[in-house]
Formats: C-alpha cells, sequence, structure tokens
C-alpha cells in the first residue's frame, strides 16, 4: 500500500496536529506532482497523506505592507498569470510560466517547487535571486527564515514534510531602480529540465549608472540551488555597462560547477551557457530598472 | 485488509461515490474502477499529457493527480464531452481534419482544446500551440490537431 489514509484539514494547526499524531508518518501533499509519482514508484511509502490544498487562504498572492506574500497553495499558474508578481518579481512569474506543461503548472505549487530542493528548481532559482524567505510552520509556533538557508543536498530541503510545513513566502515590494530577469535553455520549450537556469535581480543607484545590490542565482550547477556570491559581490558598486558585464558573467562562469549530464548536455557547454544566460539577464534586469 | 477512504465527486454531470486506495491516482480510479477507459496513461509521469481530465474546468494530468484531490469537483473526461449521442465539435472537426492516427493522445487533447475553448473562444495560433504544450502527440506532427481547433473554434459553441 502506497498511503495509509488521505486527510484533508481546514486549518494549519489541524494539519500539524495530525502530522504529530502519525509521528513521522504523515507527509504533507500539496499539489502532489512530485509525491504521486514518488508513491507510484514506490520510492516512498506514507502512513498518511496530509493534503494543505482545502486550507482557506493558503492560496493567496497578496501585498502585505512593504512585502508580496504567496500562499504555500498558490499554484505555478497562478503565480505565471499574476500582475502583482509581474510586476514586484518578474523573474518568478517568468520562471514558474516555463515549468513543466500548463497542467502540471496548474496543479504543482511553488512551496512544493521548494520543498522538493532540486538545484535546478526554476522557482526556487527566481526565489533566491529575490532574497525571498518562506515562513515555516511546526509545533513549536512560525518562524521566517531566509529561502538560502532551506537547500541541504539533492532532494533535500530543512522542512520536514512529516513535521512542519511551508505557509507563505515573501519578496520584498521592488524598489524604483530595481528589477528581476529570468533566462532558461531546455531541449524543448516545453516539458523539458532546464539545461542552465539563470535568475538576477539589480538595484541601480538614483541615476541608474551604478549597481548598488546584485543577486544571482543559477541551476543546476551545485548540489543544491546556487549562489554566484563572488559575482553578487563584484557587482556590487560597480558602474552598470557592458564591460561589467561581461566580466560578472565570466567570474560566475568560474564560480559554478556544472557536470555533464546524459540528461542535460557535457559540462562545457554549460558552462557557455552559464555565462550567455547570466549576461542576458544581468542585461534585462539592468535595462528594466532603468526603466 | 487494507484502508480505503470514500471519495464523492461530481463526473461528467453526475454525483458519483467510490471506495478507493487513499494514494490512488485519478486516472486509476476512473479507468479502474469507474470503468471509464477514455482517459489513457500514456507515459504515467505527468509528461505526455495523455490522461488530461478536466477538474473543475482546469487540465490537470490525472496520472499524476491524487484521485481524493477531486473530492467535491466536477472531474470531466473525454466521456463527458459528447451530448445526446452526438459529438462535440471539437471531435467533429478532429474526425473531420484527420487530426487522429493511433488515437492515444485524442481525449487529452480534446479536453485541453476544451479547455482552451471555453477561456478564448477564438485563439490564435501561438495561443493554441502554447495551450497544448503539455499534450504529446507522436503521429501527426501537431498541425491537423492545430487545423482541427481552429476549424472547431470557428464553429462556435452552438454546433455541438
Amino acid at each position: 500500500m502506497l498511503a495509509g489514509d488521505y486527510v484533508t484539514p481546514s486549518t494549519v494547526e489541524e494539519a500539524l496536529a495530525t502530522l504529530a499524531s502519525h509521528r513521522g508518518r504523515g507527509r504533507i501533499i500539496a499539489g502532489g506532482t512530485d509525491l504521486m509519482l514518488q508513491l507510484q514508484r514506490s520510492e516512498r511509502a506514507v502512513g498518511c497523506l496530509v493534503d494543505i490544498s482545502r486550507i482557506p487562504g493558503l492560496d493567496e498572492i497578496e501585498m502585505h505592507d512593504s512585502h508580496v506574500v504567496i500562499g504555500a497553495m498558490a499554484t505555478h499558474a497562478a503565480i505565471a498569470r499574476s500582475p502583482l508578481l509581474h510586476e514586484h518579481a518578474p523573474a518568478l512569474a517568468d520562471a514558474c510560466s516555463r515549468i513543466g506543461s500548463p497542467q502540471i503548472r496548474n496543479v504543482g505549487t511553488l512551496a512544493g517547487n521548494v520543498v522538493n530542493a532540486q538545484p535546478a528548481a526554476d522557482g526556487s532559482i527566481a526565489l533566491l535571486a529575490l532574497d525571498a524567505e518562506a515562513e515555516i510552520a511546526n509545533l513549536t509556533g512560525r518562524q521566517w527564515v531566509p529561502l538560502s538557508s532551506l537547500f541541504v543536498s539533492p532532494g533535500v530541503s530543512r522542512v520536514d514534510a512529516s513535521a512542519e510545513l511551508v505557509t507563505t513566502f515573501r519578496i520584498r515590494a521592488q524598489a524604483p531602480r530595481e528589477a528581476s530577469a529570468f533566462e532558461r535553455l531546455a531541449r524543448r520549450k516545453a516539458v523539458a529540465l532546464p539545461l542552465i537556469n539563470v535568475a538576477a535581480r539589480v538595484l541601480l543607484d538614483a541615476d541608474g549608472s551604478r549597481i548598488r545590490e546584485a543577486r544571482l542565482a543559477i541551476g543546476p550547477v551545485a548540489p543544491t540551488p546556487f549562489r554566484a556570491r563572488q559575482t553578487e559581490d563584484f557587482l556590487a558598486g560597480q558602474v552598470a555597462e557592458q564591460e561589467t558585464i561581461d566580466e560578472a558573467a565570466e567570474m560566475a562562469m568560474r564560480e559554478c560547477k556544472p557536470r555533464s549530464s546524459l540528461l542535460r548536455a557535457g559540462k562545457e557547454y554549460r558552462q557557455e551557457l552559464i555565462r550567455v544566460l547570466s549576461r542576458r539577464a544581468l542585461v534585462r534586469s539592468i535595462e528594466a530598472a532603468r526603466g | 485488509m487494507s484502508k480505503t477512504v470514500r471519495l464523492d465527486m461530481k463526473l461528467n454531470g453526475d454525483d458519483v461515490q467510490v471506495e478507493i486506495e487513499p494514494a490512488a491516482t485519478l486516472a486509476q480510479v476512473l479507468r479502474e474502477q469507474l470503468g471509464l477507459t477514455g482517459t489513457k496513461i500514456g507515459c504515467g509521469e505527468g509528461i505526455c499529457g495523455g490522461c488530461t481530465v478536466l477538474v473543475d474546468g482546469t487540465p490537470v494530468n490525472s496520472c499524476i493527480y491524487a484521485a481524493m484531490k477531486a473530492a467535491d469537483r466536477h472531474v470531466q473526461t473525454v466521456e463527458g464531452l459528447s451530448h445526446d449521442g452526438g459529438l462535440h465539435r471539437l471531435q467533429r472537426a478532429f474526425l473531420e481534419q484527420g487530426a487522429v492516427q493511433c488515437g492515444y493522445c485524442t481525449p487529452g487533447l480534446l479536453l485541453t482544446a476544451a479547455a482552451l475553448l471555453r477561456d478564448n473562444p477564438h485563439p490564435t495560433e501561438p495561443e493554441i500551440r502554447a495551450a497544448i504544450s503539455g499534450n504529446l502527440c507522436r503521429c501527426t506532427g501537431y498541425t491537423k490537431i492545430i487545423k482541427a481547433i481552429q476549424v472547431a473554434s470557428q464553429s462556435g459553441p452552438r454546433s455541438r
């Protein structure tokens, strides 16, 4: 048997209590597009599936004070068509529009994308560049943690889906002279893994000439979704011009450790992709930040 | 004896109750318990879209969709497309345009196309291509499928 029971709690507290009663044998199911496949393949056996999709409000995408908040049940499709996210987190809206297929995006959630902790996860890569935080709920309470602290190894996140859940993500509202962009290359335009994906975010100074702050997240080039921190540090304070961007893209390529993969492509080709896609993402971010 | 759970849903307009395995997929319940074999399982991994059905009007891959997620929702399969023995305008257009070869992808494509035409009665070709990007066909190369959806969109919903 693949799962012993299936329950649909109506509050986060009820979900946590149900997980606790199954003592590590329960598991949260959001969209289930990854989990159902793992169950079918008997890669996982579960005492009880705890479906959080009927908890009211958990699919919200809203502005709360200075942050955009995205509920754990927000699907990729809902994120991709959200005007609020196109305005404040274009890299995320774009990333979610490229995941899987329409059918997958109609069901799969951003929270599931993050908790499954794949280094190539388009949603995680965009969230990293946006300095997103996740709210984790467990029996000790609720806590905001930076997304960058969530990833342990391929397929393993710090969120223990047998005892806790992500309830919400939050992203600071995009400032004037700030923008983000997402780039991805895959073998096909639909239902295909990314060979490389890149999300960039830049904040320019008041006259738009210098980069005040930059973020560059790249996948899959390490065991976890990767931030090119050396490149980010280099970019801070630089003049936002072609020469700077070329140097940063070169640096990002050297900072990453892509492997040859039959599923994706050879190492050398993927290194070149890191350079090209990083450059494109930075150029698009800077252009958008200048308005 | 393993535990089962009760699923209540609306299926092609009718109320249905069925006892299922807790982790059963919607495709398994439709095909193996309810006998609706129009829904095809191709890859079984949520890639090919052969198993596409509509849940509250939204296309989903039923081979990786927990059947319990359909509780209290309306599931539409290819068996629900025809009315009073008459074919849906999309089914007729697929036949007339030769958009069916082996036929395995057809039920999923019909449902994806039905959802598209409901939301966007006169889609452009790029809109059709984007909408069916999660339905793989290995026979026809899509040209006739796209043509059939265009023809159906011109025939209007009243001619179903």
